[in-house]
Formats: C-alpha cells, sequence, structure tokens
C-alpha cells in the first residue's frame, strides 16, 4: 500500500452539492459541538466522492484537509482516523475493489480458491494491487462477518456469498461486461437459512 | 428444543417484510408505550429478573448494566449499541439489522428508556453497508411513524437514535474503542475506570450494549421475565443466536435454547459435520476468542456460558466454527494469530509486538520448523499477553494458541519432529 506521499495527489478538492447535503445531513446526527463525530462518516464522503469523479474511490490529503476545516478538527486527526481504519484508501484504486476475506472460516470453506481465481482473472500478484486494465484491486480483507455463508467476496459495499473459483471467475467476467450481479448467495440460498430452505421458522406470518 | 412460537427473531432469514408494515405483523411496537408506563424501575427489574446475559460474547447481565447509570444526571445519558460485529465466525447481528431492524429500534427506545437515555447511537461495521441501510430505513420509517422522536410511541418522552458508520477495525468492537471512534478518533480502548456508566460517550453516562442484546428486550418486556426464564438452564436463561460455520453440510445461523448440546445443535441444524461426526477434529464455540475444545469434549457439552466456561472455553458469541479431520489445526490458528495482529490497535507493547510474535511463532509451527521447546516459550509468551493489556484483544490473542497448545500439543510436537526428520539439519532457535 502506497503511502500518501507516493501518490500524485490533486491540487485541490471541494465538496460538491451532493456532498454538502450529505454532509449537513450526518452532522446533524450529533451534539453541537460534537462535530468531529462525523469523521468517518465524513471520510466515506470524500471518498464516494472521488468515486463520482474520477472512477477511484480514495480519499486524496486535501479531501482530508477540507473535511477537517468542516469539522473544525485539525488536518493531522483526521489523518490519523484516516489511516487507522482500513476501509479509506489512500492511493487511488480500481473501478472494482475486490476485498478477499481469508480469516479462518472462509478459509475453512475454500477461500484460497477464490484468491487463486481472481488472481487468475485479473493478472494481479500481490495484495492492495490493481489491475493492468485499471479494473480491479485486490485486497485481502479480516472477516467480514458473514461467516455461515463462507467464503465471502466482497465487491466494493456487496458481498458475494457461498463463493467457489468457477463462480469467482463467472462473478469477475460479469463486472468486466459492466453487468452487476445479484449480491448475496450465489448459490440460491436464502440468506443465512442452511441450504435447500429453512428448517425452523416454517408457519405462516401472522395476518 | 426451541418451539418456532418461542422464536424471538422471527423473520431471521429475511423471507417477510423486514419493514415496519411487516415488523407490526411479527409483533414489535406492540403496546411500546405501555412499556414505558411501567416506568424505568420496573423495565430494569424486569430485565434483571429475566436473566439475560449479554449476547456480545461476556455474557455480563443487561438488567444489571443498565441499573448502573445514573438515576439523576446533569449530563445528557446515551445508550450505545454495538453493532461492530466483527468476531470471526459471528454472523448474527447482521441478519437483526437486515430481516428484523425494527426489534433493534423498538430495544433502542425501550433500552433508552430505561437508563434515562436521551439518544442511541448504533454503531453499524463499515463493512455491512446494505445491512446499515436498511436499519436507517427501519430509523426514519420509526420517526415517520412517531415511534421514536418526539414524545416516542406518544409517552412523553423525548427520543432520538442515530445510526453510525464504522470503517473496518475489529478493535472497536471493544466499548471504549467504539466510544472513542464515536468521537471521530482512533479506535483505542480506554482504560477502565472510570466505566462508561460514569464517563462514556462525550464523557457523558453511556451504556453500551450488543445488538441482539437490545433487539430481544421488547419481547422479553412483553412475554415477561418468567416466559425467558422458562427457556434455557439456570443462570444460563433464554434463546440465542447461533451461527454454525466452517466444515459442516449446511451452515447456516439458527436461533435456539441456550444449553442445547453442542452435538445437537449441528445435527439437527446444520446438517452434521461433514463426512459425519466421527469425522470431527475440533470446534471453536464461541467465536475465534475462545479456546478451541476438541471432539472429546464436544461429544456431549452443552452451548452455554456456564458449561463452556467449566472446559475452560466460553459461549462468546455462540459462534460456531466446525474443523473436520481434513483441517491443518495449526495452519487454522496460525491464521487466527495474523488476525489478531492485524486488528491490534498497537496501544499497548505486549499486544502490539506480541501478536505479531505469536503468529510468527506460529507461522513456522505450520510448517514444523521450530523446536519442541519452543512450543512452551510460546505458550509462556501467551501468559505474558493475557491480562497485561487495556482491552481483552490481548488475551483474545493469547486464547487460541493456548487452546491449541493444550489440547493438540502432540500434534505440534509431531509436526517439528516430521519437518526435522525432512530437514535432517538442527532448527536454528531464531530471534524472533
Amino acid at each position: 500500500m502506497l503511502s500518501p506521499t507516493q501518490v500524485a495527489q490533486p491540487v485541490s478538492f471541494s465538496f460538491d452539492t451532493e456532498s454538502e447535503a450529505e454532509l449537513t445531513m450526518l452532522i446533524a446526527r450529533y451534539p453541537a459541538g460534537k462535530q468531529a463525530s462525523a469523521v468517518i462518516p465524513g471520510l466515506y464522503v470524500v471518498q464516494n466522492q472521488m468515486k463520482r469523479h474520477t472512477g477511484s474511490a480514495w480519499v486524496p490529503v486535501k479531501g482530508m484537509d477540507v473535511l477537517a476545516e468542516k469539522l473544525g478538527m485539525a488536518p493531522i486527526r483526521v489523518y490519523e482516523v484516516a489511516t487507522f481504519y482500513y476501509m479509506f484508501n489512500m492511493a487511488p484504486i480500481g473501478k472494482y475493489h475486490l476485498q478477499l476475506c481469508t480469516t479462518t472460516p472462509c478459509w475453512l470453506r475454500g477461500s484460497d480458491e477464490i484468491v487463486a481465481a481472481c488472481r487468475v482473472a485479473t493478472g494481479i500478484k500481490g495484495w492492495k494491487e490493481t489491475s493492468a486494465d485499471g479494473m480491479f484491486t485486490m485486497t485481502e480483507v479480516e472477516c467480514v462477518g458473514a461467516c455461515v455463508n463462507a467464503p465471502i467476496l466482497q465487491v466494493d459495499d456487496d458481498f458475494y456469498e457461498d463463493m467457489n473459483g468457477e463462480r469467482t471467475t463467472a462473478l469477475l467476467a460479469a463486472l468486466r461486461r459492466g453487468e452487476t450481479p445479484k449480491m448475496g448467495s450465489t448459490i440460491g440460498r436464502q440468506t443465512s437459512a442452511p441450504e435447500g430452505g429453512p428448517t425452523t421458522l416454517l408457519f405462516a406470518p401472522e395476518a | 428444543m426451541l418451539q418456532d412460537k418461542d422464536r424471538i427473531f422471527t423473520n431471521l432469514y429475511g423471507v417477510h417484510d423486514p419493514l415496519l408494515a411487516g415488523a407490526r405483523t411479527r409483533g414489535d411496537w406492540d403496546g411500546t408505550a405501555a412499556i414505558l408506563a411501567r416506568g424505568r424501575d420496573a423495565i430494569v427489574d424486569e430485565m434483571k429478573k429475566s436473566g439475560l446475559r449479554g449476547r456480545g460474547g461476556a455474557g455480563f447481565p443487561t438488567g444489571l448494566k443498565w441499573s448502573f447509570m445514573p438515576k439523576q444526571s446533569e449530563r445528557p445519558c446515551y445508550l450505545v449499541v454495538n453493532a461492530d460485529e466483527s468476531e470471526p465466525g459471528t454472523c448474527k447481528d447482521r441478519d437483526i439489522l437486515r430481516h428484523d431492524p425494527h426489534k433493534l429500534v423498538e430495544g433502542c427506545l425501550v433500552a433508552g428508556f430505561a437508563m434515562g437515555a436521551c439518544a442511541a447511537y448504533i454503531y453499524v461495521r463499515g463493512e455491512f453497508y446494505n445491512e446499515g441501510r436498511m436499519l436507517q430505513a427501519a430509523v426514519d420509517e420509526a420517526y415517520a411513524a412517531g415511534l421514536i422522536g418526539k414524545n416516542a410511541c406518544g409517552s412523553g418522552y423525548d427520543y432520538d437514535v442515530f445510526v453510525h458508520r464504522g470503517a473496518g477495525a475489529y478493535i472497536c468492537g471493544e466499548e471504549t474503542a467504539l466510544i472513542e471512534s464515536l468521537e471521530g478518533k482512533k479506535g483505542m480502548p480506554r482504560m477502565k475506570p472510570p466505566f462508561p456508566a460514569g464517563v462514556g460517550l462525550y464523557g457523558c453516562p453511556s451504556t453500551v450494549n450488543n445488538v441482539e442484546s437490545i433487539a430481544v428486550a421488547p419481547t422479553i418486556l412483553r412475554r415477561g421475565a418468567d416466559w425467558f426464564l422458562s427457556l434455557g438452564r439456570p443462570n444460563n436463561s433464554g434463546q440465542k443466536l447461533f451461527c454454525i460455520s466452517g466444515h459442516v453440510n449446511k451452515p447456516c445461523n439458527v436461533e435456539e435454547e441456550l444449553g442445547i448440546p453442542l452435538r445437537e445443535l449441528i445435527e439437527r441444524y446444520a446438517g452434521g459435520v461433514r463426512g459425519g461426526w466421527d469425522n470431527l477434529l475440533a470446534i471453536i464455540p464461541g467465536g475465534a476468542s475462545v479456546r478451541l475444545i476438541p471432539k472429546s469434549i464436544c461429544d456431549d457439552i452443552l452451548m452455554d456460558f456456564d458449561s463452556l466456561r467449566n472446559v475452560r472455553s466460553g459461549l462468546g458469541t455462540a459462534a460456531v466454527i466446525v474443523m473436520d479431520k481434513s483441517t491443518d489445526l495449526i495452519a487454522a490458528i496460525a491464521r487466527l494469530s495474523k488476525f489478531y495482529m492485524h486488528e491490534s490497535c498497537g496501544q499497548c507493547t505486549p499486544c502490539r509486538e506480541g501478536t505479531g510474535w505469536m503468529w510468527r511463532v506460529m507461522t513456522r509451527m505450520t510448517e514444523g520448523r521450530a523446536t519442541i521447546q519452543e512450543i512452551d516459550t510460546l505458550e509462556q509468551v501467551t501468559r505474558q499477553v493475557e491480562g497485561h493489556t487495556i482491552c481483552a484483544l490481548g488475551d483474545a490473542a493469547a486464547w487460541p494458541i493456548q487452546g491449541l497448545i493444550a489440547h493438540f500439543r502432540p500434534m505440534m510436537e509431531e509436526r517439528i519432529s516430521a519437518y526435522k526428520a525432512r530437514i535432517s539439519s538442527p532448527s536454528r532457535m531464531a530471534a524472533e
């Protein structure tokens, strides 16, 4: 992962109307004088605006500076938050962010196979690297919290569950074609119910 | 075995409408004003009587925790809901957020009222983007219907509920780290005391509760503490969401009574261990942070706080990670060591340095590139990390390794001997 000093940084950043509206709504959630609480939600606003404007979801230094000013924080306080939390990208990423869970519950169900399929399909060798065509960035993540549907491949904000190598290859091909396959279980399971359908809660809902 | 009529999370799998219209047909928001009319003390007493123990892992009595909040306070008080579900193996709160969010929102009102809070902040882990949106939709609906906000449910009580998105840090599931994060800082745990009930969010009295603990509260208050006590076992009352993952035929979430035998839980709901019960090697019964138990214990252990504590493991979040005989158990635990290394906040030296050291040694143990004596060194180091840090992450990093050594030391020794035989040169004791 590149540090902010190793990345070509935009010379300026300002919130667009969509971001401004979102920030106003976010800041209103916290008591007066406690607007620093909005720093994490605010960093998402920066990251999402970069995605809208440049196609790459990341947080440039100027964006952190503008957010710091907005929230009345010292810029360093925003930098340390942005670098402490794992979900803020301090360098540009590809169009799709492939986040591969390899923690034990996913590993037991074959996450190695998902990693291998992603590597073959994208040509990416390491972690936090972007494919030559700029389509994909691969990140190894820790448990994403969907373990009964392991293994999980998280693409941007969506979980693709019950994955295997073959379905991973198909998913990446679909993304390349500009499609957005339905998130959730890729073997047609009803969310976290056992395969084949629920064995509890079989009554009809009360009218 | 829990009957469907006694299940609380009747939309666990999202078959039905998760939003307000559907939630009302499942009994949510039924007579909430009447519950509030009972008064703070009556609600807390009923919760204490129910014996509900916190569902986030530690199992602290929920009613007792609520009673720590000041009766009178000059400062505002807050309820903080921990939806930073990140314990490997655990995915129960996710289903509550996306399929039964109104149980949580109603619980926030009832619990917040009982502790004199003016607002609830629900801290949802960043990865749960879609789940957070569903929760936000439920909160918006509840405001629009007058269930929360000014004069919530017509009770005369003003109460706000806010959703806050985290950004990918396991440590923020620790209550004081969560508060720090909510204040806009790095998620580094605080020293206790002072406890959050005295000095919590924004320096104000606060209580941090797990999603499941809050979401079951309205149903307990509606159906009564006696009903809840009739389920489960003494001192381990009620029902619980179990997450069964790993080497089972049909991994799933399911709601069951506390105290259900582990074997029954797996065979009845998760289609049994892959290759049959005799193919079982070991199980981590409560999320990554508890010590694993070998098959011999799994055969007849009951799934509740006290039974699992008695075998030096724990119920934790009731995330059952099953490993069959094909598993490289040392590698499985080494991967957990890597997890803790990644997630250590870096504040306390024993944890910051220890988690990395333990992972490096565990990596060598996986290959067998170590000496037999190093197993003892590793065990000693886990003891030096455990209990010597501000929060429990240090303990959580130590316990899986201790469990491995306690139950599978011969396997580790065998691996080392096999490596020696292969290399047939004395292995070096590296200064990691």
